[in-house]
């Protein structure tokens, strides 16, 4: 983490009209040891995304959707950040904001060190090229009336980008890459599996070379055979082309096994942010405690060892969140405390950062 | 533990022609989707068997005047010795047919009828097209923009659909045809007549079209594909031209289809009203509505434009529904 001194100067450099309860969250009051990291390639402060909820002709406002609500986290170069949570936890929300498919309500997105919160689409498409997207369902994401070449060829005609050869040569160059025959080039994407499917978008979502690319539950929608192959050919394309993932899952296993740092989301915030094997380890939220014992363990003996932690009731809603820690309705070690103070994102140990008042495998000194 | 794989639209979609013609060695072409509807819409007997039978109609009101200088017919010659001029009925059995005139002739004139449902064809034709093809126009450009930008766009323009659908067509239609009927715009006859027609049932009609298209843009425009191509770069036009408008293309054609018989229905209608296409220019609605007249004594003179009529509708609207089956499997 690199966010010591920076953090602190962020709320003062954030433009106004941000919410106000982000200034106090967004400085983490601890001063752990910065780490001599590279400057991060993506920056978030605060970020806030509210739907409102109007009502009636005049189209009141009644309140809001907090489906994003003041999260926190750099990506650094080359580096793979898993983003879990269970459903409506703000995860895809978060990454269509990162990639400025919708507008921010509040917060601050830097992208190498340029602010982007709220640029408008047209200054956004140099950027574009940096930042692709990679998306969940292989049957919506690719246009049905376009050709396999059509669709991965479209980066190039959009950026105004002649590749060396020509759109063609490259196309099918990056039809290989990823497991495809290039002669699958004049072919439409019915054609096509699930997983072939998948391929063809992170061929489309790599053929900019893009720094940094965003992908939304990649492989939720696959067979699990298909989701290994899918998931290794992230990872070689990772060592090959150098670049930086921030993955949004569900499934704990895939998250473990393609990221280096992982952040857990609750309820459109991070509870705890930290590498995958401090965090697979010794997870100190009790909510990312309660989520790692529901992974399925494959051996029925140790099976039976474990402890299960069953969580209470169902997600609170974000129209309402609960005062204080968001988790506190379903948690078992909630306190007064919990009830009146928001728990802010701190560091712990180094590189583990973590929302709670009460964690667990805590250091001792805390 | 994965979220099932949608299997109902794309991959039912991709089956029936995923069998391949085991030709070994041979190259392994891709299908576009027009081609899959193309074999899909072969292999529906009666949907080809509309088509053809509208191929022939268009072919036939193409070539009408030729046809009819061919057969020495003329639609406008009355004939005054096949008519008995006592009942002034036509002379002979089943309307006067013969061998010079193979429909018959009309009553009281004596025009041959095959030269007036020749005549009558092109007319029918012309003005169901032109209205089409003006529906369809206004109706896919006001439903795209109405679907695609959304808000206060989509509410302006539903809320003109809404006006124009519970605007007293009928009513309008006669009494601007009927205000219209001497001359205007610069033109006079016949081709006024057309002209009329077509704006009126044309511009009445494109509600029906700009409600199926907004439908459809509404839907489309939230697929992933469309955020995939605003996470390369997108600007709107792009996204409505590029991404959208060739999903749009199958509804348009379908429905097109299906709006050209109700047109046709239309015209005869309002011909038959006396405000459409005036006599003695020969129409099928004008045609039924002198036949009303003699439907006791000479049933044939009703029976042939209504004839006429009924098979083009029939036709069309089989077409129509074919094509619907074949390029759009998953609405049936």
């Amino acid at each position: 983490m690199t966010e010591t001194d920076d953090s602190k100067k962020i709320p003062v450099e954030k433009s106004a009209g941000d919410a106000p309860q982000e200034a106090a969250e967004a400085a983490p009051p601890t001063a752990a040891p910065a780490a001599a990291g590279p400057e991060p390639l993506l920056r978030v402060r605060g970020l806030v995304r509210h739907f409102p909820i109007t009502k009636g002709l005049l189209k009141r406002q009644v309140g809001a959707v907090q489906a994003v609500d003041g999260i926190d986290f750099d990506v650094r170069p080359g580096e793979t950040l898993g983003v879990v949570g269970e459903s409506g936890c703000g995860k895809s929300t978060m990454g269509r904001l990162i990639t400025r498919l919708d507008e921010p309500t509040g917060g601050s997105i830097e992208f190498e060190g340029r602010d982007i919160t709220h640029l408008s689409q047209g200054r956004l498409r140099p950027m574009r090229r940096d930042v692709q997207m990679i998306f969940q369902d292989p049957y919506g994401s690719l246009n049905p009336r376009h050709t396999i070449g059509g669709i991965v060829g479209t980066p190039f005609r959009l950026q105004g980008v002649e590749p060396e050869g020509g759109v063609k040569k490259e196309v099918q160059r990056l039809l290989e890459l990823v497991g495809l025959s290039p002669e699958h080039y004049n072919r439409y994407p019915h054609e096509f599996s699930g997983g072939q499917r998948q391929r063809i978008g992170i061929a489309r979502a790599l053929a900019l070379k893009p720094k940094l690319v965003v992908a939304d539950e990649p492989v939720s929608a696959l067979d699990v055979s298909i989701q290994a192959q899918v998931v290794n050919l992230m990872d070689d394309l990772q060592e090959e082309l150098g670049l930086t993932y921030v993955i949004i899952a569900h499934d704990l296993s895939v998250i473990r096994h393609v990221s280096d740092r992982i952040a857990v989301m609750y309820l459109g915030k991070i509870v705890e942010l930290a590498d995958r094997k401090a965090l697979y380890d010794s997870p100190m939220h009790p909510y990312t405690k309660a989520l790692l014992s529901a992974v399925p363990v494959p051996d029925p003996k140790r099976r039976t060892q474990r402890d299960r932690i069953l969580l209470k009731g169902d997600v609170p809603s974000p129209i309402n969140p609960p005062s204080g820690c968001r988790f506190r309705t379903r948690c078992w070690k909630a306190t007064e405390e919990c009830t009146t103070t928001e728990p802010p994102l701190v560091a712990l140990r180094t590189g583990h950062q973590v929302a709670c008042h009460h964690p667990e495998n805590a250091p001792n000194d805390q | 533990m994965t979220a099932p794989i949608e299997t109902t639209g794309a991959a039912a979609e991709a089956q029936p022609e995923a069998v391949l013609k085991g030709v070994e060695g041979k190259r392994i072409e891709g299908r576009s989707l027009g081609q899959i509807a193309w074999l899909r819409f072969r292999r529906d007997k009666v949907a080809v068997a509309g088509a053809i039978v509208v191929l022939l109609l268009v072919v036939v009101a193409a070539l009408s005047r030729p046809l009819q200088a061919l057969l020495g017919l003329d639609p406008n010659s009355p004939n005054q010795s096949l008519i008995d001029p006592n009942t002034t009925l036509p002379k002979g059995d089943l309307g006067g047919m013969s061998g010079d005139h193979p429909l018959g002739v009309d009553p009281k004139f004596g025009r041959d009828l095959l030269a007036r449902i020749l005549e009558g064809s092109w007319v029918s034709l012309i003005v169901a097209f032109g209205a089409t093809l003006l529906s369809v126009a206004i109706g896919t450009v006001l439903g795209v923009v109405a679907g695609f930008y959304r808000g206060r766009v989509d509410a302006f323009i539903s809320r003109m659909m809404d006006v124009f659908l519970a605007f007293p067509l009928l009513l309008f239609a006669i009494a601007i045809s009927a205000s219209l009927q001497g001359g205007a715009f610069g033109m006079e006859g016949l081709p006024l007549h057309i002209s009329v027609l077509i704006f009126v049932i044309g511009f009445f009609n494109w509600p029906y079209m700009g409600r199926i298209v907004r439908a459809q843009t509404l839907s489309l425009r939230e697929r992933e594909f469309v955020d995939a191509a605003r996470g390369m770069g997108a600007r709107g036009p792009f996204i409505l031209f590029r991404e959208l408008l060739p999903n749009l293309v199958g509804p348009v054609i379908v429905y097109s289809t299906l709006l050209i018989p109700s047109n046709i229905l239309f015209e005869a209608a309002l011909s038959f009203l006396g405000v459409g296409i005036q006599p003695p220019q020969a129409s099928w609605g004008g045609m039924l509505n002198q036949a009303v007249k003699y439907y006791e004594v000479d049933p044939q003179y009703m029976i042939v434009p209504g004839l006429a009529i009924f098979v083009t509708v029939l036709a069309f609207n089989l077409l129509g529904d074919g094509l619907r089956d074949a390029l759009d499997p998953r609405s049936r």
